[in-house]
C-alpha cells in the first residue's frame, strides 16, 4: 500500500474473515473451536454407542451397592458390607496420608542432602552425589517394588519373636516391634477419653473424630501463642531498655505445664504392642506396604529435592556467604540465616511440582497391594463391578482435586514469600 | 562480533529446528499411518462374524494371563505353553488348520475383559472364574469349563493350623484382580473371624510374601496353589488346608453375540473331552479316523456326518484340534498333572465316568 | 626501644609448603579431617562405604553364570560356598537377557531394531552435537518414516505414501499462499494431505507402487515388542510425537486467542493433575470404546497415544519456558522487520526458545523414559512385565533380585548418560548468553 487511507467501513466482504487482521483471529477462534467441539462430540457420540452396544450405559448407581471386599489400613471405619463409595474414599484417605507423609520426609531428607552435597567433605559430597544419581536415574517403580523387597527379605516376621528361643526382640526398651509385615509403635491411649465426635451423620463420608486429640492441638496451640507473646514482651522491653528479662522457665512452663495437665486428666499412657495369635496386638501398625512406599516414594523425590536446594544454594552469590563470613557468623548460621532464606525463593517453585510429582506417583500403591485410591476406586472396584468408565473418570476427578488443591496452596505460600521478601 | 557470532548460531539452529520441528510433525501422522496400515485398525469385532474375521486374519488372538506356572508362560523363545494355551491352540488348529496361528495378549486381571469386549482378542482363556455378573452383566459367554476349581489355602505346617477355621487374626495374602478377595471377605465374615488382607498384584510377589513370612497363609484358587508349592525350594513344609470355600469354574469365555463362534470354542472343547471318553488320543487319532465302529468316534472324527460343516468349519476340525496337544486328558496330565512339577490330580477335573464333573454333551 | 628494625635484605628461596598441605597428606587433611567434625563424618562415611560394599561385592562377584535353573544355581552356589546366602544367580540373566533387550521380537529380525536405534543416535546427532555434519539432517527428515518401516515390517510404500503426505501438504502451502493468503493455504494444505492419506495414498498403495514393485519387510506386529527395546520405542515416539503437539500447545497458552488460550491450559492442566496410570488405565480399557465401533487397534499402539498426549502436556510447559526465557526484544524485533505471526515464530522464536529448551526436552525424555515401566502394569511386556513373566516359569520361580539389579542397571546406564548430556549441554548454553 502506497498511501495510507482509513479502511472502508462500509463494504464488508466474506474475504475480510481471511485477510483482514481485525477478523482474522476471530475466524481462527471460531474453526479452532468448532474442531474442538465436533471432535469432543465426536468422541462422546462414539462413547456412548459403544457403551450402548455393550449394554453398560453410564451410571453411578453401582458406587451404593456393597463393595464385599476388605480393605487393610482403614483411617475411618469400614467392612465389607460398606458401599463403593466408602470404599474409595477410604482409599482416597490413603493416598492423602502417604502423599503427606512422603513429601514431609522427601522435604527433609532433600534439605539434608542437598545441604550435604555442598560439604567440604570429600566422602560425605560423594556419597549423596551417588545416593543422588542413583535414585534419579532409576524408574521410581522399580525403587517401590525393591524397598517393599527389602522389607519383606530384610525383616524377621512375627514368628521369630515367638517362643524360648527367639530370634528377634523389640526395639527401643520392648516398644517397637520391626516385622515383615510392618512396623508396630506404641499407640496413645486414653483411659479417661471424652469420646469422639461423628461427622457427616450415616453418609459415605462420615468419619469421626477423636475430642481427645482436638483438645490436645487446641491447647498445644493456645499455649505456644502464650510463649510467643511473652517472647514478644521480652523484645520489646528490650528494645525500650536493652535489658531481657529471663523468660525460659516461663516460657518452658507456659508451653509444657498446661498439656501435661490435659494428658493426665485424659489418663493417657502407652498402648504396646504384643504378640498374641498369629500377629502383634495393640500399638500402632504401619503397614510394610505403606512403609516401603512412603520410603521409596520419598528417596526418590528427595534426589529430585537435593537437587533443587543445591541448585538455589548455588544460585545465592558466594560474596552472601563471604559477606556473612566477615560479619562473624558461624558456617551453619550463615547457612540458617543468610543462604537458606535467599534460596527458599528460587527453591519452593519447583519443590511444588515436586510434591504434585510424589501425589501422583503414589497412584503406583498397587504395585506394593498399599490400598490407596488407585487399588480402591481405579483397582478392585473396576475390576468387580466392570465399570471402567465411571471408576476412571471419578479417580482422575479425584487426583486432579488433589493436584490443583496443593498447586494453589503452595501458590499461595509462593507468592507470600515474595512480597515479604521484596 | 559477539553478537555476529550468536547470530550465526542462531541461524544454523534456525535450520536445525525448523526440519526437527517438520520432522516430528511427520513423525507423528506416520506413526498412526504406518502403524495402522501394518498393524491395527482391524475392523468389525463387535456384531458378528468372528469366525471370518479369524480366518481373514489368519491368526487367533487369545487372551491369557501374563504368567501362571503350568497355565499359561512365555519360554525364552517367547513361545507361550501351558493349560489353558492348549486350549488357544486347539482352537486355532480347528479353526485355521495351524496350532501355531495364535497371537497370545497378555492380559490381567483388569484388562482381561476390556480386551475382549473391545474385540482386541476373540476369546479369553485365563483362569476365568464363571460368574453370574460376568456371564450376564458384563455380557460374555462362557463355553464351559476347563477346569473345576475352589479357593484354598496353604500355610507354612509349623504354623500349626491345619483347618481354615483356626485362621481368626491371621494375615492373609491374596492375589487382586479376581474374585479370590470377595469370597475370602465372605468366609471370614459368615464365621466372625477377624483377618489382614495383604492384596498383592501378581501371584509371583504373593509368593515371595508368603515363603518370607509376610503373611500366615496364601489364598487363591487351589490349583494355583499346588502350583505355586511344586516350585518351592521344600514343598513338604506347606499344607494345603481341606477346606475350599468356593467354587471356582475356570473357563475359556467369548462375547455375547456372536452364537456360532461360541459354539465353535464350545464344541472345540467339548471335542477334546470326548475325544478322552471315547480313548481317542494322538498316538490312534490317525488309526481311529481311518474309520471305526462307534459311531460316535466317526461323527466327531469327522469320517461320519457334517458336523463340521454345521460350524461353518470342514469335517476335519475335531482331528486337528486333538492332534495339537492330544485329548483333554492328554492336555491335563502334560501340563498339570501329577507328572509335571505342578503335580495336580485329577480330582473333580476326571471324566464323569470316573467320577469327576468333566461331562460333554454328545457329539450327534 | 631499639632503632634496629628487623630489615630482610635478601628473599628467602622458595620453599616446598609443610608435609601437611600438600599431596596427598595435604589433600586429606583439607577434605577429610579438616576439623574433628569433619573428621567423625569421614569415620562414618567410610563405615557405611565398607558395609554397603562387603554385602554387595561378594554377592555380585562370587555368583553362578551357567545354570538351566534357579535350584541348579542354588545347588551350584553350595557346592561352591557352602550356602546360597550372599551369592547372586546371574544364570538368569545370561539365560534371559536377550529377551529382556527385545522381547518376542521374532530372532532373526533383531538387526531391524539395532539398526533402528543406530540410525535414531545418528539421525539425532547434527540436534545433540553442533560439530555432526549436516548433510545427517536429510536422514533425520527420513527417519521418522523409517523408523515405523524397521521396526513393523510391511510395504515399504506406506511410509513412502504417509512421507508423500507431507510433501503434497506442503506443495500446497508452498504454491497456495501467494494466492489465497496463508491462512487459507494452511488450511487448503491440511486438507489437501489428509485426503491424500486417507484416499489416494492408500489407493496407490494397493494399485500401484505397492503392486509393481512390493518392496517389503517381513511384518512384525506389535504384540511381540517388549523388553527395552519396548521402553526406548515409546520413550522415543512419545517425545518424537509430543514435540510439535508441545509446540502448538505452547504456542496456544501464549497467545492472545482467548478460546486457543483456554484450551490449551485445560489441556496441559488437566493431563499433568492426573497420573500417568490413569492415562494408562485409559489407553487398556477406555480408548476403544471413545472410537467409532468397530475400531480396534492394539495396545501398544494405545499406550504410545496416551503416553504422547502425556508427555506432550509437559513438553509444553517445558517450550513455555524457553520462550518466556526470550528477550522480550527478539518478539519485537521481528514485528519490526514486518514478519507475520508464523514467519516470527518459524524464522526468529521457535529456532532459539528449542535451543533454550533441548536440556528440558532431554530430562522430559528421561522422565518418560523411566515412566514407560508404567506399562508393566497393564500388562505389557516391558523389562519389568517381563521379569513377572520369567517369574513365572518354573526354572526362574523365586527369583529377583537378579532380575531387578539387571533393570535397574540398565535403566541407570540409559538414564544417566543422558542426565550428563543435557548437563554439558546448559553448561554450553550458559556460556552462550554470557
Amino acid at each position: 500500500m502506497a498511501t495510507l487511507t482509513a479502511p472502508d467501513r462500509e463494504s464488508f466482504k466474506l474475504s475480510m474473515l481471511l485477510y483482514d487482521t481485525r477478523y482474522r483471529s476471530m475466524t481462527i477462534q471460531v474453526i479452532a473451536m468448532i474442531g474442538f467441539v465436533s471432535i469432543v462430540f465426536w468422541l462422546i457420540s462414539n462413547t456412548i454407542t459403544n457403551l450402548n452396544n455393550l449394554g453398560k450405559p453410564v451410571e453411578f448407581g453401582f458406587l451404593f451397592e456393597p463393595s464385599s471386599y476388605d480393605i487393610n489400613q482403614r483411617l475411618v471405619e469400614y467392612n465389607s458390607r460398606d458401599s463403593h463409595l466408602r470404599a474409595s474414599f477410604v482409599g482416597v484417605l490413603n493416598t492423602l496420608v502417604v502423599a503427606f507423609l512422603g513429601c514431609i520426609t522427601a522435604t527433609i531428607i532433600g534439605v539434608f542432602v542437598g545441604i550435604a552435597r555442598l560439604s567440604k567433605n570429600w566422602f560425605v559430597s560423594r556419597i549423596m552425589t551417588v545416593y543422588v544419581e542413583a535414585f534419579r536415574n532409576v524408574p521410581v517403580l522399580l525403587w517401590i517394588v525393591l524397598a517393599m523387597a527389602i522389607l519383606i527379605e530384610g525383616l524377621p516376621a512375627p514368628k521369630a519373636f515367638r517362643g524360648e528361643n527367639a530370634t528377634a526382640s523389640l526395639n527401643l526398651f520392648d516398644s517397637v516391634a520391626l516385622t515383615n509385615r510392618g512396623v508396630y509403635v506404641p499407640e496413645p491411649l486414653f483411659s479417661n477419653g471424652i469420646g469422639d465426635v461423628a461427622l457427616f451423620g450415616q453418609s459415605s463420608l462420615r468419619f469421626s473424630v477423636s475430642l481427645d486429640l482436638i483438645l490436645i492441638i487446641a491447647v498445644l496451640i493456645a499455649s505456644f501463642y502464650v510463649s510467643a507473646l511473652i517472647k514478644k514482651r521480652a523484645n520489646r522491653i528490650q528494645d525500650a531498655t536493652g535489658d531481657r528479662p529471663t523468660t525460659w522457665y516461663l516460657r518452658l512452663g507456659v508451653t509444657v505445664l498446661p498439656i501435661a495437665i490435659v494428658l493426665w486428666m485424659l489418663g493417657f499412657h502407652l498402648g504396646y504392642p504384643e504378640l498374641k495369635g498369629f500377629n502383634f496386638k495393640g500399638g500402632t501398625h504401619l503397614r510394610n506396604s505403606l512403609i516401603a512406599l512412603w520410603l521409596a516414594l520419598s528417596l526418590y523425590t528427595a534426589a529430585f529435592i537435593a537437587e533443587i536446594v543445591r541448585g538455589g544454594i548455588l544460585a545465592i552469590s558466594r560474596g552472601q556467604t563471604e559477606a556473612a563470613a566477615s560479619l562473624g557468623l558461624r558456617p551453619n548460621r550463615i547457612m540458617n540465616l543468610v543462604i537458606l532464606p535467599q534460596a527458599l525463593r528460587v527453591i519452593i517453585p519447583p519443590l511444588i511440582s515436586n510434591y504434585l510429582n510424589l501425589t501422583k506417583n503414589s497412584s503406583l500403591a498397587i504395585a506394593v497391594g498399599y490400598m490407596d485410591v488407585t487399588g480402591t476406586l481405579g483397582g478392585i472396584t473396576l475390576n468387580q463391578t466392570g465399570r471402567e468408565l465411571e471408576c476412571i473418570l471419578l479417580l482422575m476427578l479425584v487426583y486432579l482435586t488433589i493436584s490443583l488443591s496443593i498447586s494453589a496452596v503452595m501458590n499461595w505460600y509462593n507468592n507470600s514469600v515474595k512480597l515479604v521478601e521484596r | 562480533m559477539n553478537f555476529s557470532v550468536s547470530e550465526n548460531m542462531f541461524q544454523t539452529n534456525s535450520f536445525q529446528s525448523e526440519a526437527e520441528n517438520q520432522e516430528e510433525g511427520k513423525m507423528k501422522k506416520s506413526f498412526v499411518l504406518g502403524t495402522l496400515a501394518v498393524a491395527g485398525l482391524a475392523a468389525g469385532a463387535a456384531a458378528a462374524g468372528t469366525l471370518d474375521d479369524v480366518k481373514a486374519r489368519g491368526t487367533l488372538n487369545c487372551g491369557v494371563s501374563t504368567g501362571l506356572v503350568g497355565f499359561a508362560a512365555p519360554d525364552a523363545n517367547g513361545e507361550w505353553s501351558g493349560f489353558d494355551v492348549g486350549v488357544c491352540r486347539a482352537v486355532a488348529a480347528a479353526v485355521l488348520g495351524d496350532a501355531q496361528a495364535v497371537e497370545f495378549v497378555p492380559t490381567t486381571g483388569k484388562t482381561r475383559f476390556t480386551a475382549l469386549a473391545s474385540g482386541e482378542i476373540d476369546m479369553l482363556a485365563r483362569n476365568t472364574t464363571w460368574t453370574f455378573s460376568r456371564d450376564v452383566d458384563l455380557k460374555f459367554e462362557f463355553v464351559g469349563v476347563n477346569y473345576y476349581d475352589g479357593q484354598g489355602f496353604m500355610a507354612p505346617a509349623d504354623l500349626g493350623v491345619s483347618s481354615a477355621a483356626g485362621l481368626d487374626g491371621a494375615t492373609v495374602c491374596i492375589q487382586t484382580g479376581t474374585t479370590t478377595e470377595l469370597n475370602l471377605a465372605d468366609f471370614f465374615r459368615s464365621n466372625n473371624m477377624s483377618y489382614e488382607p495383604v492384596p498383592i498384584e501378581t501371584n509371583a510377589e504373593a509368593q515371595q510374601q508368603y515363603l518370607a513370612g509376610a503373611c500366615d497363609v496364601f489364598t487363591t484358587d487351589a490349583s494355583g496353589l499346588a502350583a505355586t508349592r511344586a516350585t518351592f525350594e521344600n514343598p513338604g513344609d506347606h499344607v494345603l488346608m481341606p477346606e475350599i470355600i468356593s467354587k471356582e469354574p475356570l473357563g475359556p469365555l467369548v462375547r455375547h453375540g456372536d452364537n456360532n463362534w461360541g459354539d465353535i470354542v464350545r464344541w472345540t472343547l467339548n471335542a477334546l473331552i470326548t475325544a478322552e471318553e471315547l480313548g481317542v488320543t494322538s498316538g490312534n487319532l490317525e488309526e481311529m479316523s481311518a474309520g471305526t465302529n462307534n459311531p460316535e468316534i466317526n461323527r466327531l472324527l469327522g469320517t461320519e456326518g457334517t458336523l463340521g460343516a454345521m460350524l461353518g468349519l470342514d469335517g476335519d476340525w475335531a482331528k486337528r484340534a486333538i492332534m495339537v496337544g492330544g485329548n483333554y486328558g492328554e492336555l491335563f496330565e502334560a501340563n498339570i498333572g501329577e507328572a509335571t512339577p505342578i503335580g495336580l490330580a485329577r480330582g473333580l477335573n476326571a471324566q464323569w465316568t470316573d467320577g469327576g464333573l468333566i461331562y460333554s454333551p454328545p457329539f450327534r | 626501644m631499639s632503632n634496629q628494625a628487623f630489615v630482610r635484605r635478601e628473599i628467602i628461596e622458595e620453599q616446598t609448603p609443610p608435609l601437611t598441605a600438600f599431596g596427598l597428606v595435604g589433600w586429606l587433611r583439607e577434605n577429610l579431617f579438616s576439623n574433628w567434625f569433619n573428621a567423625i563424618l569421614t569415620f562414618i562415611s567410610l563405615y557405611f562405604i565398607w558395609y554397603v560394599l562387603s554385602g554387595v561385592v561378594p554377592w555380585i562377584f562370587l555368583s553362578v553364570w551357567n545354570a538351566g535353573s534357579l535350584s541348579e544355581c542354588r545347588e551350584i552356589a553350595s557346592a561352591t560356598w557352602g550356602g546360597t546366602h550372599g551369592h547372586a544367580c546371574w544364570a538368569v540373566i545370561n539365560d534371559r537377557w536377550i529377551q529382556l533387550l527385545f522381547g518376542f521380537y521374532p530372532s532373526h529380525l533383531y538387526w531391524r531394531p539395532i539398526l533402528a536405534f543406530v540410525l535414531l543416535l545418528i539421525s539425532l546427532a547434527p540436534i545433540l552435537f553442533t560439530g555432526a555434519p549436516k548433510k545427517i539432517f536429510y536422514l533425520t527428515a527420513v527417519y521418522p518414516f523409517v523408523l515405523p518401516w524397521l521396526m513393523w515390517g510391511g510395504s515399504v510404500w506406506a511410509s513412502v505414501s504417509a512421507l508423500l503426505g507431507f510433501v503434497v501438504g506442503y506443495a500446497i502451502i508452498r504454491y497456495t499462499s501467494e494466492i489465497l493468503g496463508q491462512l487459507a493455504a494452511v488450511i487448503l494444505s491440511i486438507i489437501g494431505a489428509v485426503v491424500w492419506w486417507l484416499y489416494i495414498g492408500p489407493l496407490l498403495l494397493s494399485q500401484g507402487l505397492g503392486a509393481i514393485l512390493p518392496l517389503a519387510l517381513e511384518p512384525v506386529i506389535s504384540r511381540y515388542f517388549g523388553g527395552f527395546m519396548l521402553a526406548i520405542l515409546i520413550g522415543v515416539v512419545a517425545i518424537g510425537c509430543s514435540l510439535p503437539i508441545g509446540i502448538v500447545l505452547a504456542l496456544g497458552r501464549q497467545s492472545d486467542l482467548l478460546i486457543l488460550k483456554t484450551i490449551s491450559v485445560w489441556f496441559i492442566e488437566f493431563i499433568r493433575g492426573v497420573p500417568l496410570i490413569t492415562l494408562l488405565f485409559v489407553a487398556s480399557t477406555l480408548l476403544n470404546i471413545f472410537m467409532p465401533p468397530g475400531t480396534n487397534f492394539d495396545i501398544i499402539l494405545r499406550v504410545m497415544i496416551m503416553v504422547t498426549l502425556f508427555a506432550s502436556a509437559y513438553m509444553a510447559e517445558v517450550i513455555r519456558g524457553g520462550l518466556a526465557a526470550l528477550p522480550r526484544g527478539q518478539f519485537e524485533g521481528a514485528d519490526s522487520l514486518g514478519l507475520n505471526y508464523w514467519q516470527a515464530q518459524r524464522l526468529i522464536i521457535m529456532p532459539q526458545a528449542l535451543k533454550i529448551s533441548i536440556p528440558g526436552i532431554v530430562s522430559t525424555f528421561i522422565g518418560v523414559f523411566k515412566d514407560t515401566t508404567l506399562v508393566s502394569i497393564i500388562g505389557l511386556m516391558d523389562p519389568l512385565g517381563l521379569s513377572q513373566g520369567i517369574r513365572a516359569n518354573a526354572e526362574w520361580n523365586g527369583i529377583y533380585w537378579e532380575l531387578f539389579a539387571f533393570i535397574a542397571f540398565l535403566f541407570f546406564i540409559v538414564c544417566f548418560s543422558m542426565s550428563r548430556y543435557s548437563m554439558y549441554l546448559e553448561r554450553k548454553l550458559q556460556t552462550d548468553h554470557r
